[in-house]
């Protein structure tokens, strides 16, 4: 690739002499160069979904100038050397590249590429890394969506919600109130949902859900996240679980969610699970006829994984995404696909099954060793924005001073390259995982939107977020479930 | 996350009834229990209609609460009867304006702080809070919450804040 490009510019330079020069060079000295024209093309100037396409940058200019240019794109992404590779589409869509002159950053060419859908199996959604829902403001980073139709149960009547996060984190499909435009059955059923930053709040109803070609085989409980104002208020207990310092009440709005809705594909096929079935209640679910009270409720009921209701595929989840570069892209294109060794594009192949245990102070947690200490609360996460892990006192990563603050890591060496071998609850490691993490100040201080290097403080364990799923084939394998590779519920990935 | 590992003197049950009237001769707490006295160990068993095992470790006596959905609250009292950390971990996280007090607020601010309104992109991940006054972080996800709160200033000398858990 390197070769083209050279070649290119040497034919620039033929031209130039035939031409008898072109612009004069200014100044006049010896030494002096300038850039006179950047242009780009890429071949083929058509290409399907996730495909490459080589581009080339011809570069013209006076006295010994330099030809180098650096790449960029408006959708997909762009090695150094010009290789393109396209974003995943839905229909046709023209992406520009631009070629600009390192020399003379003023000096650039662009070329169109019409990129093309590709047909998409019965299995697989399109993902797609972005700045999320329309006119977000601050942008989302590292958040990966999908789009869904619901239906009212029985009914034609249905909805498609765009910008719906993926989490590997969590089970259940909770959607945004506001954006719901379709009347959802209620159950008399109110839902106190706590994540680890944050809470929300809101009634339970029924819904029939379709990613890609899959469809749950019945009507599925899901959550209907409200504002605050909206009754019935948030009961005092559900409030009280919400950490300081994290996001509070976080379903009330788009802004506040970052995304128009949640689907949890994580390990557990419910929510809550065996522990609201039974005397007392947590403080989870809630009848709210009156006062809202915690009740217990039937697993049948409660807010379920609509990937384990699937009529088929439905053991799990495989993640894939292309790698990300350093310093990030503005957007980042991928596939959620459905089922685990159900078809032939989600056999496990080469990637490491990673048991987790399905109930217990470590449900879902497996272990990492780092520096020859074991962290057993380790886990994997597609809806944490970053790699997240212990602290910068013992890993020596200096958190970021403002903007970005001690919520970022901001390694000095930049960006830092670290290992980690993972082990599941079987005690089996699996092979060292290379990660890296950069300066987040950075990294925001961009337009981009996907980082595979963002990093950020974890006391006491590795929440291996988005980042990490970039150049991985990073499978969920749900509780309960028959699945290759051993005992569900486990993760799996493979080496990049 | 084994607690014998605490052990350096077992409090067996004479020594617990001793440190429970003890804990039962100090005035009536408020809620709160981090920087609180010793007393406030009781109104969170009471609060969480939890059990309560008590562990000696010489420089600090950690009083363990397991509440009946499983949730596992430890909270660290130092010599001078202070309590200077609270652990937490289970399927459900504990009540956390309970157990921080009025910490509570001041871990609020300090992220606010840190979250102004210059800050670009939003973390979506554990917490993460350190400041001079208290230390606080909680990791998990759905079904599973680990989390650690401490006052550094009230943390006895020759304790780790890394047995704070």
């Amino acid at each position: 690739m390197r070769k083209l490009g050279i070649l290119l510019v040497l034919g620039s330079l033929g031209l130039m002499v035939a031409c008898g020069g072109g612009s004069s060079s200014s100044g006049g000295a010896g030494n002096t160069s300038t850039i006179a024209s950047v242009t780009a093309a890429c071949s083929p100037s058509t290409v399907l979904s996730g495909q490459t396409s080589q581009c080339s940058a011809t570069v013209s200019g006076t006295g010994n100038f330099s030809s180098a240019v650096t790449w960029s794109t408006n959708a997909g992404q762009i090695s150094s050397s010009g290789l393109l590779t396209a974003p995943i589409v839905s229909g046709n869509e023209s992406i520009t590249v631009t070629a600009t002159s390192t020399q003379d950053s003023s000096m650039s060419g662009t070329a169109t590429d019409t990129v093309t859908p590709i047909a998409l199996a019965n299995n697989v959604a399109p993902l797609i890394v972005d700045a999320g829902p329309n006119g977000l403001s601050p942008p989302d980073v590292d958040v990966p969506f999908v789009t869904i139709t619901i239906c009212v149960p029985g009914t034609q009547t249905c909805q498609t919600i765009d910008h719906v996060e993926v989490d590997t984190g969590s089970s259940g499909l909770r959607v945004v109130s506001s954006v719901l435009t379709i009347p959802l059955p209620q159950q008399n059923l109110d839902e106190c949902l706590v994540f680890a930053d944050g809470y929300v709040w809101g009634p339970v109803a029924t819904a029939t859900i379709t990613v890609a070609g899959e469809t749950t085989v019945s009507s599925v409980p899901v959550q209907i996240m409200i504002p605050a104002s909206t009754s019935p208020p948030v009961p005092t207990s559900c409030s009280s679980q919400s950490p300081p310092g994290g996001n509070g009440n976080e379903g009330v709005s788009v802004d506040a969610f970052g995304a128009n809705a949640l689907i949890g594909v994580g390990l557990f096929q419910q929510d809550c699970g065996p522990d609201c079935i039974t005397s007392p209640a947590p403080d989870f679910y809630y009848d709210c006829s009156s006062v809202c009270t915690p009740t217990t409720v039937a697993l049948a009921q409660q807010v379920a994984n609509p990937v384990s209701v699937f009529a088929a595929d439905n053991n799990g989840v495989l993640i894939q995404f292309p790698s990300v570069p350093d310093g990030g892209s503005l957007t980042a294109s991928g596939f959620l696909i459905f089922g685990i060794g159900t078809e032939s594009n989600n056999t496990l192949g080469s990637s490491v099954v990673y048991p987790v245990p399905d109930t217990g102070n470590n449900a879902g947690n497996f272990t990492t060793i780092f520096n020859s200490t074991s962290y057993p609360g380790s886990f994997i996460d597609s809806g944490s924005n970053g790699l997240f892990f212990l602290t910068a006192q013992t890993t020596g990563i200096a958190t970021c001073p403002a903007p970005a603050g001690n919520q970022w890591y901001c390694p000095t060496t930049s960006p830092d390259n670290l290992t980690a071998v993972n082990q599941g609850s079987n005690g089996q490691s699996g092979p060292t995982t290379h990660f890296s993490i950069e300066n987040a100040n950075n990294l925001f201080n961009t337009n981009n939107t996907a980082f595979s290097t963002l990093g950020g403080p974890n006391r006491g364990s590795f929440d291996w977020g988005l980042s990490f799923f970039f150049g991985r084939n990073i499978f969920t394998a749900i509780e309960n479930m028959s699945a290759p590779g051993g005992t569900t519920p486990y993760f799996a990935y493979n080496l990049p | 996350m084994n607690i014998f590992r605490f052990v350096g003197v077992d409090s067996g049950a004479g020594a617990r009834l001793l440190l429970a009237s003890l804990l039962l001769a100090l005035p009536a707490p408020a809620l709160a229990v981090l920087g609180d006295n010793a007393a406030s160990v009781l109104t969170d068993q009471a609060r969480m209609k939890g059990t309560l095992r008590s562990v000696d470790n010489r420089t600090y006596v950690m009083h363990e609460i397991t509440a009946p959905t499983g949730t596992v609250v430890r909270e660290f009292v130092s010599p001078a009867g202070a309590v200077f950390g609270v652990a937490w971990e289970g399927q459900f996280p504990p009540d956390m304006q309970q157990l921080l007090g009025p910490y509570y607020q001041q871990a609020q601010q300090a992220r606010q702080e840190t979250s102004s309104a210059q800050q670009q992109r939003q973390r979506r991940a554990p917490i993460a809070i350190e400041t001079p006054g208290l230390v606080m972080y909680q990791t998990g996800h759905m079904r599973n919450f680990h989390g650690q709160a401490y006052i550094p200033q009230l943390v006895p000398q020759g304790v780790q804040s890394s047995d704070i858990r």
